[in-house]
């Protein structure tokens, strides 16, 4: 099994990183209405998984999405435009930053509802994979997740049915404010394993050693078809979503916050690069951008008379709301 | 002509579909050994892999047809049990109904959700007992309550064929029946269907009050001119053909196996009212605000819309104005 390609590594948590920075700053401009679920600190988790994956494979997300939808290959520019409504925007700004997808690039959507993603990626890996095609899925979640009835069902037909998703259980500590020790019985990779599903956890903070877990994971799953579970340890910088910028929530100490924050998966990709390389990648990096925050507010909003477009696949008109 | 079955009708349906679409597959509690009888014979036929018993874990199941669908595959998700439909209200309303629309464009979500006996089994009590059609035309989730054996099959074969979420109720109340039906053919989605033209009043009915409708249609001939209207299906509404009939007649009654508020028969008043001057004030027959069926079969029937309430109201409605 090969390593990951270090500069590759360091720049996709590097993009995410700025990328999330940037939205941050369109959330206080006022740019992206409804605010987000900041990826800052977990980009190791996104970077490492999706360096593991083929083009061919898919993920589905979690409402933390962003670093998902961008490791998977996604434009950052379109998916700037989304968070800002664009019409250019991934989802032609219906979606906005808790519906991203980009089915061109296998990501079948971040979802808004914790613990929904499992059983959808796992139906689409089986119907693909009933044609012949040789894919496998990851399923994006939170630790708030694996105490959802829907997610436990998921690995169960995984499992039972030998569907090849590697469930991937970003376990920063909380859910929303909701301590992990406080809401889990038991512990997170017994979970899956009461459904025999093979479960391994990692440093979520060191991208490489999630691509190495992963890529170990895909190996034996690719070879037997079994599903997986990898719990990646990580913290999130930030808040659980940018409201709390206004509304402080008394749940981590700052000593807690301190610590968390020691370990950035940006410092850690960076300093397997010399100081060179570094800057050209954050020069890169700045420039993509800076040219995808222009173009998202330089683009069209849709046009209020198309709000029911996309609403049925068949063509079906809805009646308008009108009297 | 060969008589069919309303519960054959969607067997055969379902064989035709599979045999003709490979992208077409089922899943469902005990469909192996057709506890419903509606999947009788199919996994012999198309094998463990089209045809996929499923542990009870509905929710996970659901959402796997969502994946499958999004990918291409069209499944039909059976449900034993009407209010299972509660418990993946979530998985059809809020994942599989809004993809196209959340995505921009970028998927279809077409499954086929069948609900082989909704409504009353008499006798199944509380809480097997609902018919909760009106929730998803509610939520614009495309909806049909087929009649007879012929829309039966017809509607089930559209349903798989649209590139929409669909749900299928097959009223317990219409499993039994059966009927002389040539080469059944698909009945497109979206259009009702005159089952009895008449002059003085229009009466629009879902699912198997069909029947009782056109048997008190009958018993009223010599006094009141009945026009039965059967919308087939509940979203998208037939709103032309509707309002084709009722332009004619002047009156309205609406039977409808929903609890009274929000159910399909008020939208269908409001919707008529808004666009025809009625010569009279129209009415409605429905089960009765949060309805929960009760166990004792008068009991149960005492809170269904059945055929003397109907005769009550097509008479007050004639006379009316």
């Amino acid at each position: 099994m090969s390593g990951a390609d270090p500069t590759r590594l360091y720049r996709t948590v590097r993009l995410i990183r700025r990328f999330e920075e940037r939205a941050i700053g369109l959330v206080r401009s006022g740019h992206i209405v409804g605010g987000i679920h900041p990826y800052l600190g977990q980009e190791g988790v996104a970077a490492g998984v999706c360096a593991a994956l083929r083009p061919g494979d898919v993920v589905a997300g979690t409402h933390r999405g962003h670093g998902h939808v961008l490791a998977k290959g996604a434009d950052p520019a379109r998916m700037m435009a989304e968070l800002c409504g664009r019409v250019t925007g991934l989802n032609r700004g219906r979606g906005g930053s808790m519906h991203a997808a980009d089915f061109a690039v296998g990501v079948l959507g971040a979802n808004a509802i914790v613990g929904a993603g499992g059983a959808i990626v796992t139906g689409a890996v089986w119907a693909r994979r009933r044609r012949g095609e040789d894919l496998v899925g990851v399923s994006f979640l939170g630790d708030g997740a694996v105490n959802e009835g829907m997610l436990l069902e998921a690995f169960n037909l995984a499992a039972l049915w030998r569907v090849p998703v590697l469930f991937v259980c970003e376990n920063n500590g909380y859910a929303t404010t909701m301590p992990v020790a406080d809401a889990v019985a038991g512990s997170i990779p017994a979970r899956a394993e009461a459904f025999g599903i093979r479960a391994s956890t990692v440093d979520g903070q060191d991208p490489a050693a999630v691509h190495a877990g992963t890529a170990a994971a895909l190996a034996r799953m690719r070879s037997d078809g079994a599903p997986e579970f990898l719990e990646a340890r990580t913290f999130r910088f930030d808040v659980h979503h940018t409201f709390e910028h206004a509304v402080r929530l008394d749940y981590r100490s700052p000593a807690e916050v301190t610590r968390g924050r020691s370990r950035d998966p940006v410092r850690i990709a960076g300093s397997r690069l010399s100081a060179a390389e570094r800057a050209a990648v954050d020069a890169d990096v700045e420039a993509v951008l800076e040219t995808a925050v222009a173009q998202a507010l330089a683009a069209a909003e849709p046009d209020p008379a198309t709000a029911l477009e996309y609403l049925y696949a068949s063509g079906l008109t809805a009646r308008t709301g009108g009297g | 002509m060969p008589r069919l079955s309303y519960r054959k009708a969607l067997n055969r349906a379902l064989a035709d579909e599979l045999a003709r679409d490979e992208e077409v597959f089922l899943l469902g509690e005990d469909i192996r050994v057709a506890a419903s009888a509606v999947t009788a014979g199919l996994l012999k036929r198309f094998g463990p892999e089209r045809v996929r018993d499923t542990p009870l874990s509905e929710q996970a199941f659901t959402s796997f047809a969502t994946g499958a669908a999004l990918v291409g595959a069209r499944p039909v998700v059976e449900f034993q049990i009407p209010a299972l439909l509660f418990l993946v209200f979530e998985q059809i309303v809020n994942h599989a109904h809004k993809f196209p629309l959340m995505t921009g464009g970028q998927c279809a979500v077409p499954v086929t959700y069948l609900v082989p006996g909704s409504g009353s089994r008499t006798g199944w009590a509380g809480q097997h007992s609902d018919h909760p059609y009106s929730l998803f035309a509610h939520a614009g989730v495309t909806t049909v309550v087929p009649a007879t054996p012929a829309d039966a099959y017809g509607l089930l074969v559209s349903a798989i064929r649209c590139d929409d979420p669909v749900v299928v109720f097959a009223p317990a109340a219409a499993m039994e029946l059966r009927a002389e039906v040539g080469d059944p053919v698909p009945v497109p989605l979206g259009r009702g269907r005159v089952h009895r033209t008449g002059d003085d009043v229009t009466v629009v009915a879902v699912g198997h009050l069909v029947h009782d409708a056109l048997a008190v249609a009958d018993e009223l001939a010599g006094e009141v001119s009945v026009e039965v209207f059967d919308p087939r299906t509940l979203y998208p509404f037939d709103w032309d053909g509707l309002l084709g009939s009722v332009a004619r007649t002047g009156r309205l009654v609406v039977v409808d196996d929903s609890n009274r508020s929000c159910g399909i028969a008020g939208e269908v008043i409001a919707t008529v009212v808004e666009q025809v001057r009625l010569q009279a004030l129209p009415r409605r027959v429905t089960r009765p605000d949060g309805a929960v069926l009760p166990f004792a079969p008068a009991l149960d029937r005492a809170v269904q819309p059945g055929r003397e309430l109907l005769r009550q109201a097509i008479t007050h409605v004639s006379k009316d104005g």
